[in-house]
C-alpha cells in the first residue's frame, strides 16, 4: 500500500511525534509498504493531493495533529487515517469536554472546575477559587485543558498558589482545570482495535508524589507491565478503561490513563493518539501481550477506515 | 533542559516560522565567499588525498601551530604539543569529563551554567555542585566555603568548570581579583579548573582580562577553546591545552571515540588562520554581535515588563533575564512559541530546578529587526500573563453567584 505517514506538526510534542513517526515509517517500510513522509508545512494537502496514499499513517501528537484538525482534512481529501475520527478527537483533546461525557456515562474521574481565561480575566472569577478549594479540596492538580504531556501541570496546596498556578497551565491553553487530587497508583491502559492490552503502571522513583515534572526526567520513574495487580481489580480497570474508550467514540488505537486509588480507578485523560517512540507506553503494552512493534503497525494501519462525516 | 517534555517542546524551536532567541548560533552569512571559494581550491589543486584521509588523533601539527597564534592573541603562551585538536568545544568538554569523573565524584561548575555542560556532566553521573554567580561571576567565598564544607567531610571536586569571560548564559565575566582568588584556590587545595573560553574574542567594550589559563600557566588549568565562534561552528574544530599526563589521556579518549577530527575542515582551518586576515573577520563579527546586543538591549527596555530584570554583557553571545517571580519561563515558552519566537528557559541552566523565572537571550544568531519583534513578543505575552495574575489576586475577596456541579463558571 501506499501509506502518507503524518509526523512532526506544530506543537510542542512535535519532538515525540517526530520519533514516533521515524520508528513507524521503518516498520511500514518493513510491512512492504511505500512510504512518503508529511510535514504540517503549507505543502501538506497539495503534497497529499499529489501523493494520494491508500491511506494516512497519523503519527502526530497534540494540537492540530490529535484534535481533529488533521483528520477533517484528511476526510475532505477522501484518505482513510489511522486511530479515532474527528469527533473523538476534540472529546479527547479537550479534557474538560471528555470528563464531562465520562461523568454523563457514569464513569469514574475526579472532581474539578474549569477556567477560561476569559472568565478571570473579564469576570472576575479569581474570587471562587476559595469555593472550588472547597468543593475539590487540597491538594488540587492545575492542567491545561489540553496538553498531553505534563507541560503546565501544577500541584497546589494552598488556595494562594492557584493563580500562579492557573498562570502557568493558561500558558499551553485558554482553559484549565482544577481537578481534585486523587492518590495511588498510576495506571495506562492501551487499546487497539476493540483489544485491550495488558495495563502499564508508571512508578514514580523518588518519594515526592506531587513533583509531575520529576516522573517525566530521565530516571524519574520505571515501568511496570503488565502491573502487578489482583486479577479482579486488572478486570476492572480494563473494563472501566474500555468503557471511556467506546464512550468518547474511539476506534483505531488510544491509550486511557488512570489512577488507582482507594475508590477504585479514576480516569484522567484519553490520548487519541499515543506516542509510539522507544520508550512509549503504547508499545510496551503491545509487546506485553506478544505483539511486536511491527505487527502492531500493522494492526493499527488495518484499523484505519475512511471516517463518516 | 533535563525534562524530556521540556526537550521536545524545544524540537518546534527549529521549525522555519520561529524567531530562534534559544540557540547560540554565530552569523556565518558574512563569511566572505572568495576566502571560501579560495580556500576549497587550493585544497582541490594540492591537497585532495590528504584531506580524505584519517589524521592524526591529537589535529594536525598546522592548526595546532594556528590555535597557540589565537590563543597568543589572548595572551597566552603555549606550545603546540600541548594542544590536542577537537571535534568542537563540546568534544572537549565530553573528553575531560569522562576522564577525570568517576560515578558519584564531584564537579564544581557556575550556577547558572552552560546548559549543554550538564547532559554532558550527568551521562557520566558526576555530582554536580553549582556555585551562585554575581555581576563579577562565580562567588569565591561561596566556592571556598564549598571547599571547606567537602574537605570537612573527606571530599574533594575532581574539577571546577568554568566560563570566566562573557558566561553562557549568564553574560557574566569573572572579575581579575576573582581570576587570581580563583587559581590561588586550585593551587592551594590541589583543584584542577577547566576553563571555557569561546566567547574571550568577541569582546564590544571595557578592558580585556587576562584568561585563568595565563595567570596560572597551565599547572592546574585545562583550557578549553573553538572555532566556532570565530570563523564556523560548522567545522566543528575545538580544542583542550592540558598538563602532559591529562593530555595523554584526552588522545587516548578522543582516539576512542572518533579517531580524528575531520581532516577537510582542519586543513581549510588551519591554511584560513595562516594566510587570511582572520581578525579582521572576528573584528566585523564584533561590529555585528555589539549592534544586536544593543538591539535587544533596547527592545528589552521598551517591551520587558516592571519588575524584569538583565544583564548588559560585555561580550559574547547571550543576555540573561529575570522576570517577576511569578512568572515561570519554562510556562511563558510555551506561549511564546504559539507567537512565533523561543528562548531558553533559566532552569536549563541549573540541576536543581533552579532559575524557573530567568531566560536565556542570544542576540548573534538573528539580525535586529527580528531581535526587536521577537523580544517585543515576549514582552507582549509576559505582560499579559502578569495581567491576569494581577487580576486574580486582587480579586480575591469578591464572590460571584454559585457553581453549578463541575465547571459551570468556565
Amino acid at each position: 500500500m501506499k501509506v502518507a505517514l503524518l509526523s512532526g506538526g506544530r506543537s510542542l510534542e512535535r519532538g515525540v511525534s517526530l520519533r514516533s513517526g521515524a520508528r513507524v515509517a521503518e516498520a511500514l517500510t518493513n510491512l512492504g509498504h511505500e512510504v512518503e513522509t508529511f510535514d504540517l508545512t503549507a505543502d501538506l494537502v497539495p503534497g497529499l493531493e499529489k501523493c494520494r496514499p491508500d491511506v494516512a499513517f497519523i503519527a502526530l501528537h497534540g494540537t492540530e495533529g490529535e484534535d481533529g484538525t488533521i483528520q477533517a482534512l484528511l476526510q475532505l481529501l477522501g484518505i482513510p487515517h489511522t486511530g479515532p475520527g474527528i469527533a473523538a478527537c476534540h472529546r479527547c483533546m479537550d479534557k474538560s469536554l471528555s470528563k464531562h461525557i465520562l461523568r454523563e456515562a457514569g464513569l469514574p474521574t475526579p472532581d474539578w472546575v474549569t477556567y477560561s481565561e476569559a472568565a478571570i480575566r473579564d469576570f472576575g472569577a479569581a474570587s471562587s477559587f476559595q469555593r472550588a478549594v472547597d468543593s475539590l479540596g487540597l491538594p488540587l492538580v492545575a492542567k491545561p485543558a489540553s496538553q498531553g504531556s505534563s507541560l503546565g501541570v501544577k500541584v497546589v496546596t494552598r488556595v494562594e498558589d492557584i493563580p500562579a498556578a492557573l498562570i502557568s497551565a493558561l500558558s499551553y491553553d485558554s482553559r484549565a482545570l482544577l481537578e481534585s487530587w486523587v492518590g495511588g497508583r498510576e495506571l495506562a491502559v492501551s487499546v487497539i482495535g476493540d483489544q485491550v492490552l495488558p495495563i502499564v503502571e508508571a512508578i514514580p522513583t523518588d518519594n515526592n508524589a506531587y513533583d509531575f515534572e520529576a516522573r517525566y526526567e530521565i530516571g524519574g520513574a520505571s515501568f511496570a507491565c503488565p502491573a502487578d495487580l489482583d486479577d479482579d481489580v486488572a478486570s476492572e480497570v480494563s473494563q472501566v478503561a474500555l468503557a471511556a474508550y467506546n464512550t468518547l467514540g474511539c476506534s483505531g488505537f488510544s491509550r486511557v490513563d488512570l489512577m488507582l486509588g482507594d475508590d477504585g480507578p479514576q480516569i484522567l485523560e484519553i490520548n487519541a493518539i499515543p506516542g509510539l517512540t522507544e520508550t512509549s507506553l503504547f508499545p510496551q503494552a503491545a509487546e506485553a501481550a506478544g505483539i511486536e512493534f511491527e505487527a502492531m503497525v500493522g494492526q493499527i494501519l488495518d484499523l484505519a477506515v475512511p471516517q463518516d462525516p | 533542559m533535563r525534562s524530556s517534555a521540556m526537550r521536545d517542546m524545544m524540537a518546534i524551536t527549529a521549525r522555519p516560522e520561529i524567531i530562534s532567541l534559544a540557540g547560540g548560533l554565530p552569523d556565518t552569512s558574512t563569511f566572505p565567499s572568495e576566502t571560501f571559494a579560495a580556500e576549497m581550491d587550493r585544497i582541490t589543486r594540492t591537497a585532495v588525498a590528504e584531506v580524505l584521509q584519517y589524521g592524526p588523533t591529537e589535529g594536525t601539527v598546522l592548526v595546532r601551530e594556528q590555535i597557540t597564534k589565537i590563543m597568543a592573541a589572548e595572551g597566552m603562551t603555549v606550545d603546540a604539543a600541548d594542544v590536542t585538536v577537537t571535534t568542537g568545544g563540546q568534544q572537549a568538554i565530553d573528553l575531560i569529563t569522562k576522564i577525570l569523573i568517576d560515578p558519584g565524584d564531584i564537579l564544581i561548575c557556575d550556577a547558572p551554567t552552560y546548559p549543554g555542560a550538564i547532559p554532558t556532566f550527568c551521562s557520566y553521573e558526576a555530582d554536580i555542585i553549582q556555585i551562585e554567580c554575581d555581576a563579577d561571576g562565580m562567588r569565591m567565598d561561596l566556592l571556598e566555603q564549598t571547599i571547606a564544607d567537602l574537605a570537612a567531610k573527606g571530599r574533594k571536586p575532581k574539577f571546577i568548570y568554568s566560563i570566566p569571560t562573557f558566561q553562557n548564559p549568564g553574560g557574566v565575566t569573572l572579575s581579575l581579583e576573582r581570576r587570581k582568588r580563583l587559581v590561588a584556590l586550585a593551587r592551594q587545595h590541589e583543584i584542577l579548573v577547566v576553563e571555557d573560553n569561546p566567547y574571550g574574542l568577541l569582546r564590544y567594550e571595557g578592558e580585556t582580562v587576562p584568561t585563568l589559563y595565563s595567570l596560572d600557566g597551565g599547572n592546574y588549568v585545562v583550557y578549553i577553546g573553538t572555532l566556532s565562534k570565530i570563523l564556523s561552528a560548522g567545522l566543528r574544530i575545538g580544542w583542550l591545552v592540558s598538563p602532559t599526563p591529562i593530555r595523554e589521556k584526552v588522545v587516548l579518549g578522543k582516539g576512542a571515540s572518533d579517531l580524528c577530527t575531520s581532516s577537510l575542515t582542519q586543513d581549510f582551518a588551519g591554511h584560513y588562520f595562516a594566510h587570511d586576515p582572520w581578525r579582521e573577520y572576528v573584528d566585523e563579527l564584533v561590529g555585528i554581535y555589539r549592534n544586536r546586543r544593543d538591539a535587544m538591549i533596547g527592545a528589552m527596555s521598551e517591551y520587558f515588563p516592571h519588575g524584569a530584570s538583565w544583564n548588559k554583557p560585555h561580550g559574547g553571545l547571550f543576555i540573561w533575564a529575570t522576570l517577576p517571580d511569578v512568572l515561570n519561563t519554562a510556562d511563558l515558552l510555551a506561549k511564546a512559541l504559539t507567537k512565533g519566537v523561543a528562548f531558553v528557559p533559566g532552569t536549563a541552566a541549573y540541576v536543581d530546578g533552579r532559575g524557573a523565572s530567568s531566560m536565556r537571550l542570544n542576540f548573534s544568531g538573528v539580525k535586529e529587526d527580528e531581535i526587536i519583534e521577537g523580544i517585543r513578543r515576549i514582552g507582549s505575552v509576559a505582560q499579559e500573563h502578569l495581567a491576569l495574575y494581577e487580576t486574580m489576586t486582587n480579586t480575591n475577596e469578591m464572590r460571584l453567584p454559585d457553581l453549578d456541579e463541575n465547571g459551570g463558571n468556565s
